[in-house]
């Protein structure tokens, strides 16, 4: 099999007048446990421009967590290089909001509103009480979550404590907001449902957004493009189109045909390593 | 042959006419017994009724000397007379003052050992180590000590006071720094808190059920080194003072030289008192209008 070059940016013809919002380029992220240093990334490159849906999918240990933890901030590259807007990223900032799978990312001492103005006023948003109050009541008003806005986070079920957290991060309007599997610890039937909302959020304001997912289903459904990436460390695999794919397509042909090929990618790879191993063995 | 069984196959069905149970609706109203013996404070009540109706059949009952255990009637007449005509209630603020101004300053150096702790690994150490030594030690056996260093008075009852408060303290809130959950130091960096202000902001609020825990473990500490402060050397302290009464510790000890028993016991019931007031009124109130609030304890 012929060497796998992670070229930075994707043969997009239509994008080169536009410039990418968020620009990863030959990035190597390691860190350190007790015993080990881990490569988690090795020289990923990739471009989102302004409103992508951009899919980070692969199996675990193929550090798409790990790129994003990178992006917002909370780690430093040892190669390459991660830009937003041009501008190298140096350190954690209110431009990359990031959305997490934990609930726990809410602040239990502050109610569904408060959380929201917590960010707005310290990520220097607003200057008033009035405007934030303002801002944080447009968007619990777009997550539907009218009534709650006084409720403190242990009253809400899992899936509105995304959606708080989802408002959070809506109403900062980051240049790009960052997606940790936000739906992966919620029930399935509630996982379509917010899905759906945010494609519906998307259509109304096309806000630019990151999502790491191992769902091959959700990426497809929720991303309008996706870098599959492979494992040990994680290089990137492919990045595919996926914009004129959703909820309404799945169980039809093309998707399945879509589907089963990111499956093979990722497969292969099982497949392979199954196979050096028994190798291994053999010898 | 085979012993395993086979899937049944049955037909299937949906109901078409779901109707109310019989058995009542879903939710009832509970019963006014049944809310009334749902309330905590009514059935730790009825207990302690029931130990003072023990106490008191016990006494009238066996002839037991008035000097040795008076009854609950002799106790809460004690009690009375002590509170209108010997000043207990100035007693009882003159200990408060007292306690009040070592739990404050304890906490002041508690908050500047924990800040040193987070902020540096050498903080860390230094907390680490001096809890280690010095949380086993009780506070009352620094008290000749102090004596010693600050004289006969409130400073010395104090420096005790500090070193029962600090360590506790200090000690639980690093804890609750410690276990704040790696998401909510993420969001607070997302959002640019930095420094302080992130503790303040996001540190201090997100560990404050364990910082919580360390104020009433600090708070029961300090309350019983001062009783037993004031009970071994509250006489010299109360001398000192110009025409002070003295703390509460120093009521039960008089009493006791002049063989009032049931003074004593009165002493006794005003400590008890004060702790159970503390511990079951302030802090509760604190604690439902955080943590519970919050839903960071269970009710």
């Amino acid at each position: 099999m012929a060497k796998r070059k992670s070229s930075a940016a994707g043969k997009k013809p239509a994008a080169d007048a536009i410039q990418p919002i968020l620009n990863v380029d030959g990035v190597t992220l390691q860190y350190k446990t007790k015993e080990h240093l881990i490569t988690a990334t090795y020289r990923v490159g990739f471009d989102v421009y302004p409103a992508d849906r951009f899919v980070l999918l692969g199996p675990s240990g193929c550090g798409k967590s790990t790129i994003l933890k990178g992006i917002a901030g909370y780690m430093k590259p040892v190669e390459g290089a991660i830009r937003l807007k041009g501008k190298e990223i140096s350190e954690p900032g209110p431009d990359r909001v990031m959305v997490f799978q934990e609930f726990d990312q809410l602040l239990p001492w502050k109610t569904v509103k408060q959380n929201i103005i917590f960010a707005l006023h310290n990520g220097g948003k607003t200057d008033t009480a009035a405007e934030a109050e303002d801002i944080a009541m447009e968007y619990i008003i777009k997550v539907k979550l009218t009534g709650f806005e006084d409720t403190f986070p242990h009253m809400l079920s899992g899936g509105m404590k995304q959606r708080v957290a989802i408002a959070r991060g809506m109403a900062m309007e980051p240049d790009i907001l960052l997606m940790d599997e936000p739906f992966a610890a919620l029930d399935a039937l509630t996982r379509l449902q917010m899905q759906k909302e945010l494609l519906q959020l998307w259509e109304d304001t096309h806000f630019t957004v990151l999502f790491v997912t191992h769902s091959i289903e959700e990426a497809l459904i929720s991303g309008s493009r996706i870098l599959v990436m492979s494992p040990h460390p994680g290089q990137v695999k492919a990045e595919l189109n996926a914009h004129h794919l959703n909820h309404d397509n799945v169980g039809e042909e093309e998707f399945a045909k879509v589907q089963q090929h990111i499956h093979d990618m990722l497969f292969a790879d099982r497949i392979l390593e199954e196979e050096i191993k028994s190798g291994a063995r053999g010898k | 042959m085979s012993t395993i069984p086979n899937v049944l196959v049955r037909s299937e069905f949906e109901a078409t006419d779901i109707t109310e149970a019989d058995t009542g609706d879903a939710a009832r109203k509970l019963t006014l017994f049944e809310r009334i013996s749902d309330m905590n404070s009514v059935r730790k009540l009825s207990i302690l009724v029931l130990v003072i109706v023990a106490w008191e059949t016990y006494t009238r009952l066996s002839g037991v000397s008035e000097l040795i255990l008076p009854n609950f009637s002799a106790t809460a007449a004690a009690l009375f007379q002590a509170v209108t005509s010997e000043q207990l209630l100035e007693m009882v603020w003159n200990s408060m003052t007292v306690l009040v101004t070592g739990y404050f300053i304890g906490l002041v150096i508690a908050t500047l050992l924990t800040t040193a702790a987070t902020m540096t690994r050498f903080g860390n150490d230094v907390l680490s180590t001096l809890t280690a030594m010095l949380n086993p030690l009780p506070a009352i056996a620094l008290l000749p000590l102090a004596l010693l260093w600050f004289g006969l008075g409130a400073d010395a009852i104090i420096f005790t006071l500090l070193h029962s408060v600090i360590w506790p303290v200090a000690l639980n809130a690093l804890v609750g720094f410690m276990s704040v959950s790696e998401t909510q130091r993420m969001v607070g960096k997302n959002y640019g808190l930095k420094g302080l202000v992130y503790v303040g902001k996001l540190l201090i609020p997100a560990a404050f059920p364990q910082i919580l825990m360390g104020l009433k473990i600090g708070w029961a500490y300090a309350w019983r080194t001062l009783i037993a402060a004031e009970l071994v050397f509250g006489g010299s302290i109360s001398d000192t003072e110009d025409g002070a009464s003295g703390g509460l510790g120093w009521f039960i000890f008089a009493n006791q030289m002049d063989l009032q028993i049931a003074s004593v016991f009165a002493g006794l019931f005003t400590v008890i008192l004060v702790g159970v007031f503390v511990e079951n009124v302030v802090f509760n109130a604190i604690e439902n209008r955080t943590v519970r609030r919050w839903g960071m304890q269970a009710r």
